[in-house]
């Protein structure tokens, strides 16, 4: 069982999503239970993964004992290992805490949800862990298409963003397809390794800069990189509050991760950033989504939308990390994909709380917030604080890397664009906490008699994985040292 | 310099730490029980810190790993002289503070004292961490807890002016992180370490034209907490706070690391030697010699008690920053030991006005005439608070600007012993009348000629501080060899060049 | 000129149906010529991989008798290539799924607008939203 902990991984949610439908079928109440193990079990499988990789080095693992190039290979090095321990985590969090949400937002289709939240988990694990071009394509596609699926049964304006998602969506695999096609036509292979050993030999070829193009394209699209990224709030804002903690945290970093591996494992490094100026580009659309993101986001007064704009500008942390192709700048951008996954948890499952409890997410209804909720609303403050970049919290962390290396790579506009973001973030939280804490008065009153406001916190299956997730910004943050010198130092790729 | 593995610094950080979550858990439900964390808490810190005194003095340093943050760079505790100065500065007068707030908070009958008293012990683990920090990065982690843990202090109130005085320190302080962050990241990339050093570990490394750059930005950096002119704004206008907080905070703990933060920058990181070469010391020195002098005008202009001691405040944070400048023995020595004298006296003055408002809620110096008859204790120390920070001998103030004055001297720049002398004058001009206006004026009708003071609580804690201000002028070195620390750091600094 | 068309008119022909679709996507208003847009957009990515896979005189990847006949020597040359024509088949599962998706989204926006034209629906929407609440 255990060597093929790799296939684990991905299958374990597959199987489980029909079981799921299945025994969900004859009795509703069966469906929470049975996810919570198909999770359960692939976070274990994938921290086995994530095991042997640090002791005995990448894993190939053959899916049918059929070799590469023919055969389908899924491969796990640092750099997967560390993200799939990731997302199935995070996924795990998201489907404990999703039951409140779910019988509140979702009563009639509780069975349907959660078979196509496994699918949609077991998408993101796929693209992960597979070492095969079109095969990413196929879970690229599953994942979307479960994406589509879960917002489209949110409030008030879901389908129509849905609908519009799916559109900017299918675009961009598509044209990720089109980029498989143009590199098997030259080459004739899928594999990733074997792409890597046959592609520098053709560097020269105009179709190969044809696939690059709509390969960054279309991953772009898929992870909200300014200005793709319209789709993105509409979509999040809209969605069950159980979906957007799914995907907000997920599916961009996903898309980060793909694009980490077409820049710098399928084709080399010198060739994203040398031969043709990819990763210069990805700095400045990175740049313009850092300060876009943030400066949209005060213009929100919805809480959960003000959050998907962050999201976004958070995206372009790690586009930025990504496009100064240094090495502290890579070791910021994969530090940050955990740190961004993390902290997106916190951020939406808490919006998820408040909904659950107050119905209302505009800023000015947050008053006497921090007496009904103070747990959720203390985990706000550290989330904040995080995306603020305030140490101890794990956000400060990635943003010194980042600043290191845009220092390193003498681009001193991006340093500029990262500080200045910091306090454009300050204005942005402690607006709301502000009024979640702060109750103006008009004169001085200085009764001992506080306004009699019960306790109302989150339901215990929905505070948990929130008090977890808040424990994990802290924590986190001290052991950057520690994540970084036993894992992303060996998953930076090489060349760096 | 001998360095020993001691887990004593954590040990001080985390006292407050778990003070705080037990006072969080106790909240409203008792009281007293509640108090009393805050007390405990605060007398073993200050026991812990005194524990470290003889290996300090002895010329060790107790050093303490937590863990390793980047190639580099390590979250470290490394105590050495000036560290520990600090250190027992802010955990005595904590117990003063812890004493006198419960006093006023309860006086008072303030809302959110659970909040308050939180946010207090988490300042003063934030202060420990930053007085024992090892290097630049710990430092910046333990300031920033600091800006943040002290927010909602500042705000407490909730008033329309408190959450405007709220965001205006959180404008300021937030934007100097982010300035000093990015000193940090440069001088990181200059050097590859951050630990401090005594005589600075900059030199020889980044164009002359970087180092100036590095050096302004950090101070500027450092400086908003340090209130130098033209970042003052925020103090004055966190003055909305209540008085506890005014006082330790904005008399000891905040400001102070700010202070500390510039000479650690000053004498740990640059070093005499690299500032001698750029002529950058003359530059610095001038321009706290500035504020000194402007900020004096200004107490002078103030009426409402609260902003002139912020003025005067101000006044001798810059006091500090020009000795630190000025380079030469005394100079050092007087500008450490002006962080200790300068934090007893201010507070002193803080707990009266604190006390003044408490039983008479009077604000303002036209309102104070022939107070004195009613609270002599309570003006008593406030004489001497305010004649020592003029400095009268035989309070403490008299010995930091005494050493101040010889370092001018010793720097061959007497335009800084003349700063000092007005600054001295303008000192007695705006404290003078308040002590003759309370004693010997009529008292004003809502003035009870009778003795009533306030409460216990808070006419003690500022009895003593006054008290330990005229020991410390008297015998520098009671309490555990208090001058010799800041000698020694001195020494330490200018022998490693 | 003229034969760089003609040789490579298979490449012309996915390019002009991608675009036709592209445009359909973007340009058009109405849901349902979207979701049209959507189906010619990935038939053309489609045609394009089959058209790849041709080859001059070759015939369909099937083997002959090869079922428990010990295995020989292939003439790979004489037959077309197999993958591309696999990989698609997959591409037209996706592409039947997105169908089926985006007309069942399509269904829930017509019971709620009434509409399937994209300016009504974000009219309805922009009056929604300034409805006090």
């Amino acid at each position: 069982m255990v060597p093929q902990s790799p296939a684990l991984v991905v299958v374990v949610p597959l199987i489980f999503a029909f079981l799921s439908l299945l025994f969900g079928w004859w009795r509703k109440a069966f469906s929470y239970p049975i996810t919570i193990i198909a999770l359960s079990l692939s976070f274990l499988a994938s921290i086995h993964c994530l095991y042997t990789v640090l002791t005995s080095g990448t894993i190939h693992y053959y899916l049918g004992k059929w070799e590469p190039p023919w055969g389908i290979e899924y491969v796990v090095d640092h750099l997967n290992g560390f993200i799939l321990v990731i997302v199935s985590f995070v996924s795990l969090m998201v489907a404990i805490s999703s039951k409140r949400l779910v019988e509140r937002e979702l009563p009639e289709k509780v069975v349907y949800f959660y078979t196509i939240f496994l699918l949609q988990v077991t998408g993101f694990l796929g693209i992960v862990i597979t070492g095969d071009m079109f095969n990413l394509y196929v879970f690229l596609e599953i994942a979307s298409l479960a994406g589509y699926a879960l917002i489209a049964v949110g409030e008030e304006g879901a389908p129509f963003a849905s609908f519009n998602y799916l559109i900017f969506g299918t675009i961009g695999a598509c044209f990720y397809l089109l980029g498989v096609g143009y590199l098997y036509i030259k080459t004739g292979s899928l594999n990733m390794a074997d792409l890597s050993e046959i592609l520098p030999a053709l560097y020269q070829s105009k179709v190969l800069l044809v696939a690059f193009a709509f390969f960054l394209v279309g991953v772009s699209l898929k992870m909200a990189l300014f200005p793709l990224h319209v789709w993105l709030p509409d979509a999040y804002t809209y969605a069950p509050s159980a979906v957007s903690a799914l995907l907000a945290p997920l599916m961009t970093k996903v898309g980060a991760y793909v694009m980490i591996r077409i820049l710098f494992t399928v084709f080399e490094p010198r060739f994203s950033i040398e031969l043709i100026p990819a990763t210069t580009i990805l700095g400045w659309m990175a740049a313009g989504a850092i300060l876009f993101g943030a400066l949209l986001a005060l213009a929100q007064s919805d809480v959960k939308r003000m959050l998907a704009y962050i999201l976004v500008g958070e995206v372009g942390y790690i586009a930025l990390g990504v496009g100064l192709a240094n090495r502290n700048g890579l070791t910021g951008a994969v530090l940050h994909i955990m740190n961004d996954a993390v902290m997106m948890l916190a951020l939406f499952l808490i919006i998820g709380a408040i909904m659950y409890r107050s119905g209302n997410r505009e800023i000015p209804s947050l008053r006497h917030m921090h007496r009904r909720m103070p747990f959720t609303m203390a985990t706000l403050v550290i989330a904040g604080l995080s995306v603020i970049g305030i140490p101890p919290t794990c956000g400060f962390f990635s943003k010194w890397y980042l600043v290191l290396g845009a220092i390193d790579a003498n681009k001193w506009v991006f340093v500029a664009v990262l500080l200045i973001s910091s306090l454009l973030n300050v204005i942005l939280f402690f607006r709301v906490i502000e009024n979640a804490y702060l109750e103006p008065r008009e004169e001085e009153a200085h009764e001992g008699v506080e306004v009699a406001v019960p306790i109302e916190e989150a339901p215990l299956s929905l505070l948990l994985p929130i008090l977890v997730a808040g424990a994990g910004i802290l924590s986190l943050g001290i052991l950057s040292g520690e994540i970084i010198s036993s894992v992303i130092r060996f998953a930076v790729p090489a060349g760096f | 310099m001998e360095t020993m593995v001691s887990i004593r610094p954590l040990l001080a950080v985390l006292v407050t730490l778990i003070g705080a979550m037990l006072i969080l858990f106790t909240g409203e439900r008792n009281r007293n029980l509640r108090e009393f964390w805050t007390i405990l808490a605060s007398v073993l810190k200050f026991s812990l810190v005194l524990s470290m005194i003889p290996f300090v003095l002895r010329g060790k340093m107790l050093e303490f790993t937590i863990i390793q943050l980047a190639p580099g760079v390590a979250l470290q505790f490394r105590v050495d002289q000036f560290g520990l100065f600090f250190g027992i500065l802010a955990s005595a007068l904590w117990i003063a503070t812890s004493v006198y707030s419960i006093g006023y908070v309860r006086g008072l009958n303030e809302h959110a004292q659970t909040r308050y008293f939180f946010n207090f012990a988490l300042c003063l683990s934030a202060t420990m961490g930053i007085a024992f920090a090892g290097n630049l990065l710990t430092l910046f982690i333990f300031y920033e807890i600091l800006t943040v843990s002290t927010y909602p202090l500042v705000a407490h109130k909730e008033t329309e002016d408190a959450i405007m005085g709220g965001r205006k320190y959180l404008a300021y302080t937030l934007t100097a992180g982010v300035v000093i962050l990015f000193g940090i990241i440069f001088v990181y990339t200059l050097t590859g370490t951050l630990d401090f050093k005594p005589g600075g570990f900059l030199l020889g490394h980044g164009s002359s034209a970087t180092i100036i750059f590095l050096f302004a930005i950090l101070i500027l950096g450092f400086g908003v907490k340090a209130a130098i002119m033209p970042l003052h704004e925020w103090l004055p206008t966190a003055m909305i706070a209540p008085t506890p907080v005014s006082a330790l905070l904005h008399a000891v703990a905040v400001v102070k690391a700010g202070v500390f933060g510039c000479l650690r920058i000053i004498l740990y990181v640059f070093g005499p030697e690299l500032l001698h070469q750029l002529d950058l010391w003359l530059i610095l020195a001038y321009f706290a010699a500035f504020t000194v002098i402007v900020s004096g005008l200004y107490a002078l202009a103030q009426d409402n008690l609260k902003r002139r001691l912020a003025f005067s405040t101000i006044n001798n944070l810059s006091i500090i920053v020009m000795g630190a400048a000025l380079l030469s023995p005394s100079a050092i020595t007087g500008s450490i030991f002006h962080m200790g004298s300068h934090g007893f006296m201010k507070i002193t003055l803080f707990f009266v006005a604190g006390a003044i408002y408490v039983k008479t809620h009077k604000e303002n110096i036209s309102q104070l005439d022939g107070i004195g008859r009613q609270m002599p204790l309570t003006m008593g120390a406030f004489a001497i608070g305010a004649m020592g920070i003029a400095g009268t001998p035989p309070i403490c103030g008299f010995i930091s600007k005494w050493y101040l004055a010889m370092g001018a001297l010793e720097a061959k720049e007497v335009v800084f012993l003349f700063v000092l002398l007005i600054s001295a004058l303008l000192d007695v001009a705006y404290f003078f009348p308040i002590i003759y206006n309370s004693f010997f004026k009529a008292p004003k009708e809502d003035v009870n000629p009778h003795f009533d003071e306030a409460s216990m609580k808070m006419v003690v804690p500022l009895v003593i501080t006054a008290t330990i201000s005229l020991i410390l002028g008297l015998v520098p070195n009671a309490f555990f060899r208090f001058f010799n620390i800041a000698s020694m750091a001195a020494e330490k600094i200018l022998g490693g060049m | 000129m003229f034969d760089l068309i003609l040789s490579k008119y298979n490449y012309w022909i996915y390019i002009v149906m991608m675009m036709i679709g592209f445009y359909a996507m973007i340009g058009k208003r109405n849901l349902v010529k979207k979701i049209i847009g959507i189906n010619i957009f990935q038939t053309a990515i489609i045609v394009f991989f089959i058209s790849t896979a041709v080859k001059k005189g070759g015939t369909l990847p099937i083997i002959e008798h090869a079922h428990g006949h010990g295995s020989h020597a292939v003439e790979v040359a004489s037959y077309i290539n197999p993958l591309p024509h696999v990989l698609m088949l997959t591409a037209i599962v996706v592409m039947v799924s997105t169908l089926g998706v985006a007309l069942a989204i399509a269904i829930q926006i017509y019971r709620r607008y009434n509409t399937l034209e994209e300016d009504e629906i974000l009219e309805q929407r922009k009056w929604s939203h300034n409805l006090p609440r």
